[in-house]
């Protein structure tokens, strides 16, 4: 009885920081609720809940979380690129050309993208993280279809496009939803 | 004592020189490398190595990458073809506070000195004489205080009765709290007001008790109260209504906030750059923002942060409380009409006491990607600035027209008189070179041909109506601007009138941009919308062609369409004009005039214009 008794209380003091009556729920509901609103809900649960930090996170924070995961997948990318643009000598130019052009848009993603969401998510002029989302899906995409034949970088453009899409999307819901 | 010498700061001039230091390229380009002088503006570029974050590693990438390769199917020919002629634009602008102040028009613009993205925003200044023309000046403010380290935003200016200048603008702190701010031109007989001050007891707004520390920002141009106070008010939200929050002050510095809200729209948003300002019934011109009377209505736009779209309502003051109520709630503020139905935002006017009329300027962004940004150096613009007044023949609409001093650039114009297009074709329009025009053109229809045409129950909208491919009774008819001999790529502005099944009329104005490129990396929508055509009205549009953006006015400027174009073949000599008609039922007669448009010069000031500057004055508009 003592027991239950501490159990409850502990579950009321944890409540009481959780003003948002959403998150007594506990912030397993809250992943799930906002990656359902996301058109890849798989990848989004699975980015948000590989990261601890996404414990206790607010809504922002899973952003946050997202972009972070955007910047280490197009830095994969861009290192891959690099890879197999140094292996030369094995490429047609075609592909080295495309290989090219898609370094140049993951630069981008990289050293544009990322720091103009994260400036916006900061300071709380949310359309600029959310065009700074979109492009990179753009980026992503564009690099996939420069390849004219069969592209080295499928898989990992997808998931950057993807990824991009997601951040797009929960950056909406604060927009929309939260004041915060 | 505001006027004080306080927290004194110098505008940092920004390099003048073409050279600019690209953020992704420590190689600075020039002249040599295909930049032309006349594009060059302020570039306070840095460039951004280790200690800025960028990892070592990507530096050594970048230099088994070859400088000279574009993203796909960018060339620099057509990248360098986008930079416009007469429209204003630096590295990256915003929307901010133009005034006119002795004999010049200024503009202070949004402005991001380290990159071709949002982030890092101060306060750029340019200054003109006819708003066409403008000289660039250095940095007005910067954020080197607390309050505004995160951001110099969106501000506006109030001059006073005695000609001073007050500049309120919302600073982004430390802790990314949005405040709004005093500043004031350290030097009012400067012409140039080159240097600012800022008032050593900023912040002189902190967000109230209620309101969330980052939905408060752009405060407007302040007008007076009967009781002899200023009043402003800035936008906000309150869970998913747009609201604007009203506070009344004697000297700028101490506030107090009214209770009731200037006025709410529920499910809107956030309301960013709330322009609030009165214009007249009766009389075809402007008025000061403190005006009021029987002849006047109000008009509160409002900027929503949730579509990026502009929108405005007309509507009654009522002066005692500091509300507004919109004449028709169905079309309130952000839920009815738009200033433009393409590419524009955080637009606001300024009465220009220079020629008594109210200016609104808004800001354009790019449709391409950011690495086409990058490449190019540049991304955003300014529309052409318009006049507003209101539309005394529908009672519903402001009217917009570009500045008559647009007109200064018109070279040699081309009339065609009564062009007939029958159903189903395209006449090319002979003028030369297609990249920088002004058309003005008007349609007739042919009476019978309305009366007699098959009504259909199907909803036109601009958006799904198929764009102008798709042939209706009657319409889609208009022009076809950015085109290629051979149409592979074209932009056609267009009407098209919708017959419904009991036999009314509709209008709507539009813009496909679904084949204005062969590029896949480019916005392609169709934007438009509903225009009001009276008895007896002709259709009638004007076209401003300026490389990569189209403004498009219909019906004097009642329905407004500006886009962004990035062709890769219908640039330079091949790009063309058309009259086209794919209305099945209607021939059309189109009268069109066509000018050639020469460039505005867009430079830094230097000291020979000093001496211009002499000559000028005596000539000045």
């Amino acid at each position: 009885m003592k027991n239950l008794i501490v159990i409850l209380f502990a579950f009321l003091v944890c409540q009481a920081n959780a003003f948002r009556p959403i998150l007594l729920l506990g912030n397993q509901n809250l992943i799930e609720r906002t990656c359902k609103q996301t058109p890849f809900y798989d990848l989004c649960i699975w980015s948000l809940k590989s990261n601890p930090e996404s414990r206790d996170a607010s809504v922002k924070k899973l952003a946050q979380i997202m972009v972070d995961s955007l910047k280490t997948k197009a830095t994969e990318t861009f290192d891959l690129i690099d890879e197999l643009l140094q292996d030369g000598l094995a490429l047609d130019p075609e592909m080295q050309k495309a290989l090219t052009s898609c370094a140049e848009r993951y630069n981008v993603i990289i050293r544009g993208d990322v720091p103009e969401i994260n400036a916006a998510l900061k300071t709380g002029d949310y359309k600029f993280a959310a065009k700074g989302a979109n492009d990179a899906a753009i980026e992503a995409n564009s690099c996939e279809i420069e390849f004219p034949t069969k592209s080295p970088l499928t898989d990992m453009n997808k998931v950057v496009h993807d990824v991009s899409v997601v951040v797009a999307s929960i950056v909406k819901i604060i927009q929309t939803k939260f004041s915060f | 004592n505001y006027w004080s010498d306080n927290a004194r700061i110098h505008g940092s001039l920004a390099s003048s020189t073409s050279k600019r230091t690209h953020p992704l390229r420590p190689v600075s380009r020039g002249p040599a490398q295909g930049v032309s002088e006349k594009t060059s503006g302020i570039w306070a570029g840095v460039s951004r190595g280790p200690a800025q974050g960028v990892s070592e590693k990507t530096n050594r990438v970048r230099a088994s990458v070859p400088w000279n390769i574009l993203p796909e199917p960018w060339n620099s020919t057509m990248l360098e073809w986008q930079r416009t002629a007469f429209h204003f634009q630096p590295e990256k602008n915003w929307m901010n506070g133009p005034l006119f102040y002795n004999g010049w028009y200024h503009f202070f613009y949004q402005y991001n000195p380290n990159g071709a993205v949002w982030g890092d925003i101060v306060w750029g200044h340019a200054v003109s004489k006819d708003l066409i023309n403008w000289f660039h000046l250095p940095l007005a403010m910067v954020a080197d205080q607390w309050y505004d380290k995160n951001g110099v935003w969106t501000g506006s200016a109030t001059i006073l009765p005695d000609g001073k200048i007050v500049m309120l603008y919302t600073g982004s702190t430390t802790e990314a709290v949005q405040v709004q701010n005093l500043a004031f031109p350290a030097n009012h007989s400067d012409p140039f007001l080159i240097d600012w001050v800022k008032y050593h007891g900023n912040p002189v707004l902190v967000p109230p008790p209620g309101i969330y520390k980052k939905d408060f920002r752009d405060p407007t141009t302040a007008w007076l109260t009967s009781e002899g106070k200023w009043r402003i008010t800035i936008g906000s939200k309150r869970d998913k209504t747009g609201i604007s929050l009203v506070y009344d002050t004697k000297d700028f510095i101490n506030y107090e906030m009214l209770e009731a809200e200037l006025h709410a729209v529920s499910g809107t948003g956030m309301w960013e750059c709330v322009d609030f300002f009165p214009v007249s019934k009766t009389e075809e011109k402007g008025l000061d923002t403190s005006i009021n009377g029987p002849e006047v209505k109000h008009v509160v736009k409002v900027s929503l942060d949730d579509d990026r779209h502009d929108y405005y309502a007309l509507g009654t003051y009522h002066e005692k409380n500091g509300s507004w109520i919109p004449d028709l709630p169905e079309i309130d503020v952000g839920i009815g009409i738009r200033y433009d139905y393409g590419i524009f935002y955080a637009s606001k006017t300024f009465y220009d006491q220079n020629k008594n009329r109210r200016v609104l300027w808004g800001w354009i962004g790019e449709g391409d990607s950011e690495a086409a940004d990058m490449e190019k150096g540049w991304a955003s613009l300014q529309s052409i600035p318009r006049t507003i007044l209101f539309d005394n023949k529908t009672g519903t609409n402001l009217l917009q027209w570009p500045v008559e001093e647009i007109e200064s650039l018109r070279l040699n114009g081309t009339e065609f008189e009564k062009v007939e297009v029958k159903a189903g074709s395209v006449a090319p329009l002979d003028v030369g070179p297609g990249s920088q025009l002004d058309i003005i053109a008007e349609f007739e229809i042919d009476k019978e041909a309305l009366k007699k045409a098959t009504g259909s129950n199907i909803t036109f909208s601009c958006q799904t109506g198929g764009g102008a491919a798709k042939s209706g009774a009657l319409g889609p008819f208009g022009i076809l601007v950015l085109a290629d001999e051979s149409l592979s790529e074209q932009t056609p502005v267009y009407f098209y009138i919708a017959k419904d099944s009991d036999g009314d009329l509709k209008t709507f104005f539009c813009t496909d941009l679904s084949r204005s490129s062969k590029a896949p990396d480019v916005d392609k929508q169709i934007f438009g919308s509903y225009v009001p055509v009276l008895k007896d009205e002709n259709l009638s549009l004007r076209v401003l062609v300026d490389h990569s953006i189209v403004e498009s006015f219909a019906q004097g400027g009642r329905t407004v369409i500006t886009s962004r174009i990035y062709p890769t073949e219908a640039i330079n000599g091949a790009s063309r004009v058309f009259l086209f008609n794919n209305a099945t039922e209607t021939c059309v007669t189109a009268s069109v005039k066509i000018w050639q448009m020469d460039s505005a010069f867009i430079r830094p000031y230097s000291d020979d214009d000093d001496k211009d500057d002499d000559d000028r004055k005596s000539s000045a508009p």
